[in-house]
């Protein structure tokens, strides 16, 4: 099988590949890009350890071919901090301990920021209905939400 | 190590505050490495072909094809894993459930193996794998399975524990009985008697991570091997017997692991990993799809139990009596037996009995599932409990208290209790507001308690003091949700030091002695008292360090708050000198300054937790929702109370997925027909409440600062809770878990129909 060449932003860098027509994007980031941050917990769209932003849009990468990334900008959990400055959201995770065995966590993160990008004041209802196709089974999703109500506080400067 | 009571009124400054985990940053990052996430130079993609018959005689195994397709390095079948087990009948029972010798046992047990240059070439070559079953009979049900007639999943097995020898072999492995008293008599003086029987759908751990490992077997007869575990040093031993080498030639190595619940303690894929690595000369990652976790990883029971408890007007229990039927895959276990130890261990009972069968089924063998048997025991006796307190006219709280076990009972499993919080756990459900808020239409509240064993184990745990001063601490125990954070405090306390100059990680096998597993809640529990053994070992070399500096004897220098004091008048002029002063000057001392510890933790405080639950039933579907949760539980004492919290929220969230939606659904066919997880559905976030928590602090007399295991007790009542607030909001009595809708709206017919 021939491999597809693809032209792609990656966390604001740009990345050319190779992958077959067959290879999703979460293969691609996690075994051709070393990008390990995104898990593969299912496989088939219902854990949501393996979310990314595609041009603003949340998807799980395990859904999406490789092949599609092509002029398009994808965001991974890998690019959320600036150097040693940590995105509100990662601080608050660490400080809310909304993480245990934390293999959820890179997907809850990206999920969340998606969703304080389109909802800067959430409600806890509609926290928990942007998360809820996120799964967790750690934590029972209690220092979550707050570590989110926490993060969406201080990224509007209240 | 006895609990040392300064302890309880001394001002802890590290334990009990809430610093942020040592290993947070690289798990917030995505930088943390789990078990998919490492790989080796030359590494291949293995694969596992999986039976997809319940019960079938493998007759032949015809690999030629999938070997000849370009790009396979190794095809193995049993005949590549020859039995080293020696007799010993578990080791040989995980042999062959790793891969089907003779027959497979259930749908999706290992019959063959690939390893190829890459994942799809490795899919091809399964199709390519040409086997040929004779298909059995099967049975998949825990009652039907010990029904006459049954087909018989093992004809070697003959029932253990009954007073004649059977003549006959049968699906029941084993059957064992704890009690005291008399129940026959008991029951004579009880004027109300509640006689139920229960069943609960089996259920699977639910980590979000699928088993995963990189396997590479060197041509010298070493290998390393790179896993998720919940116990590496347990791994070890398994893959060297399993393999016939030495268990000190396998190095492995524990990646983070991302979640476990007692179902990442069994190898399934890894030996089949290193045979494949030995047979293709390269290394091989094998990572299971979550397919695979379902179908072939190691669920819990399913049950059929059987509750008899009778009362005296005055509330007093009489006697109690329990049948317990727990499902076991197709090999030999212990469920049912730790089951009936469970059942009853909340109450202080004159006269009881409990019976516990070991059924097997044509299933996934049981593996342990966070406080392993005892959330089915306590759903059906809390149930039957709250049903018997509403006969006897008491209020569901004070029944329990009238009944709980205290200091000195004698449990009904066997020990002596020494202090525990059943009692303390009850007193504060009952002054808890959650118990005073108003409900709504269709609403209900419900409360049950919880127990838990725990375990210590054998520990080793090493803390090195470098010449800055700062702290390695290198621990046996795998991290499963913090432990490093609050080893590190520990190691901390018992030094005098900052939490920030301590770090804590998980050493592999070649760099420490043997640990158990992190399980029975040990994690904390046992590897805290190695480290303060340890930081005790380290101090008193501090201390004769800090003798030799000054020139004076080290029975003169005392060890506070981080620096080596002088005792005496003759030393009046000697200042204090800091741990950082005497590892600084450690080179020309004697140098280096180390502590180590070896021990086995005895003495693990059991665990009681009582749980409160208000939910809302809807009465045209069935659903039912929880609206809010409280948690209260001991925990000896809170190392990190913000994990602690975590551990009571996470359990609870398991027990509530367990209550009122997950279940394994087989069809006639004997295959599971829910293997993932859309449609084996665990809460979600939207699905929930917040899940409040107490900690309640009643000291373990055998740890020195009264630490209890903290991280199983809370999935064992919420089944129970949740089945007395429906019965609370709509006057139906579930017997049957999952509490999902149809089976609710099918009781709530019923109730109508009258």
């Amino acid at each position: 099988m021939a491999g597809v060449a693809v032209s792609t932003t990656i966390n604001g860098d740009s990345v050319e590949y190779l992958c077959q027509p067959d290879e999703t994007l979460l293969e691609v980031l996690r075994d051709r890009l070393g990008l390990t941050g995104a898990k593969e917990g299912c496989g088939t769209g219902d854990c949501g350890a393996c979310s990314v932003i595609l041009d603003g849009r949340l998807v799980c990468s395990c859904l999406v071919l490789g092949a599609e990334a092509e002029g398009r900008q994808v965001e991974t959990v890998e690019g959320m901090a600036h150097g040693e400055q940590l995105h509100p959201l990662q601080q608050k995770f660490l400080e809310h301990a909304a993480l245990q065995c934390g293999i959820c966590t890179p997907g809850f993160l990206i999920a969340a920021k998606d969703l304080l990008a389109k909802n800067p004041s959430p409600t806890e209802e509609e926290i928990r209905f942007g998360l809820a196709g996120n799964l967790c089974r750690c934590t029972g999703y209690d220092k979550i939400v707050r570590a989110v109500q926490d993060a969406a506080n201080m990224m509007r400067g209240a | 190590m006895n609990f040392d009571p300064r302890y309880s009124t001394r001002n802890f400054t590290a334990v009990g505050t809430r610093p942020i985990r040592p290993d947070g940053i690289d798990k917030v990052t995505g930088r943390a490495r789990y078990g998919a996430d490492f790989n080796m130079a030359g590494q291949l993609v293995g694969r596992i072909l999986r039976s997809p018959h319940a019960h079938a005689k493998i007759k032949k195994i015809d690999t030629s094809k999938a070997e000849k397709l370009p790009g396979v390095k190794a095809v193995i079948t049993a005949a590549d894993l020859p039995d080293h087990t020696n007799g010993d009948a578990a080791m040989y029972d995980i042999l062959d459930n790793c891969m089907a010798r003779k027959k497979a046992l259930y749908d999706g047990h290992a019959v063959a193996a690939v390893a190829a240059i890459d994942a799809r070439t490795a899919r091809q070559a399964l199709k390519l794998i040409e086997v040929d079953y004779e298909v059995l009979a099967h049975v998949t049900d825990v009652d039907e399975a010990m029904k006459h007639g049954a087909p018989l999943i093992n004809d070697a097995v003959f029932t253990e524990g009954l007073e004649e020898k059977p003549v006959k072999p049968s699906n029941v492995t084993k059957r064992s009985q704890f009690g005291h008293g008399d129940v026959h008599a008991g029951f004579g003086h009880a004027d109300f008697v509640v006689e139920r029987s229960f069943r609960t759908e089996q259920t699977h751990q639910g980590y979000i991570e699928p088993h995963a490992c990189v396997a590479s077997a060197n041509a010298d007869g070493t290998a390393d091997l790179w896993v998720c575990t919940q116990g590496h040093f347990v791994y070890r031993q398994h893959c060297a017997q399993l393999l016939g080498m030495d268990a000190s030639k396998l190095r492995v190595t524990s990646s983070e692991i991302g979640g476990g619940f007692g179902g990442k303690t069994h190898v399934w894929a890894e030996p089949v990993a290193l045979a494949l690595s030995r047979k293709a000369g390269r290394p091989v990652k094998l990572v299971m799809t979550r397919d695979e976790v379902f179908r072939a990883s190691g669920p819990t029971s399913a049950t059929s139990i059987d509750v008899r408890i009778g009362a005296r007007k005055d509330g007093t229990i009489t006697a109690a009596e329990a049948t317990l039927r727990y499902s076991c895959g197709p090999y030999a276990g212990s469920w049912a037996e730790v089951g009936a130890m469970t059942s009853f261990a909340c109450y202080r009972l004159e006269n009881v009995k409990t019976v516990g069968y070991e059924v097997l089924v044509n299933r996934p063998k049981t593996a342990a599932y966070r406080a392993p048997s005892a959330p089915m025991a306590a759903f059906a006796v809390e149930s039957a409990i709250d049903e018997l307190a509403k006969m006897v006219g008491m209020d569901p709280v004070d029944f329990r208290i009238k009944n709980a076990a205290q200091e000195g009972t004698r449990s009904s499993y066997g020990p002596v209790y020494g202090p525990i919080g059943i009692g303390p756990t009850l007193e504060a459900v009952k002054n808890h507001p959650h118990m005073k808020a108003p409900l709504g239409k269709n609403q209900g509240r419900g409360m049950a308690c919880g127990f838990w064993f725990n375990f210590g184990g054998q520990t080793c745990t090493d803390l090195n003091i470098g010449m800055d001063g700062s702290v390695s601490l290198a621990v046996g125990t795998i991290d499963v949700g913090g432990s490093r954070a609050s080893l590190s405090l520990i190691a901390a306390e018992e030094l005098g030091i900052a939490y920030e100059h301590v770090k804590a990680v998980v050493a592999d096998t070649s760099s420490l002695g043997y640990n158990d597993m992190t399980d029975g809640s040990r994690g904390t529990f046992s590897t805290s008292m190695a480290t303060i053994s340890a930081a005790r070992n380290a101090i008193r070399t501090l201390r004769e360090r800090a003798a030799q500096m000054w020139d004076i004897s080290v029975d003169d220098v005392a060890w506070e708050h981080g620096h080596a004091v002088a005792r005496g008048e003759k030393h009046g002029n000697l200042g204090k000198l800091s741990l950082k002063e005497i590892a600084a000057a450690s080179g020309t001392t004697g140098g280096p300054i180390a502590g180590h510890s070896e021990l086995v933790a005895d003495g693990a405080g059991v665990s009681f937790a009582t749980h409160i639950c208000d939910i809302e039933v809807d009465p045209e579907t069935g659903a039912t929702r929880v609206l809010r949760y409280t948690v209260v539980q001991d925990a000896g004492k809170a190392v990190h109370p913000t994990y602690v919290e975590g551990q009571y929220q996470g359990g609870a969230a398991q027990g509530i997925g367990w209550a009122l939606n997950e279940e394994y659904i087989y069809g006639k066919d004997g295959r599971l027909q829910n293997a993932g997880f859309l449609d084996y559905r665990i809460p979600v976030c939207s699905d929930l409440p917040m899940i409040d928590t107490q900690i309640l602090e009643i000291p373990n007399p055998n740890h020195p600062y009264g630490v209890r295991g903290v991280g199983e007790t809370s999935i064992v009542p919420p089944l129970a809770a949740i089945a007395n607030a429906l019965s609370n909001a709509a006057g139906v009595r579930m017997t049957h878990i999952p509490m999902s809708p149809p089976r609710v709206l099918a009781a709530l017919e019923a109730a109508r129909e009258g």
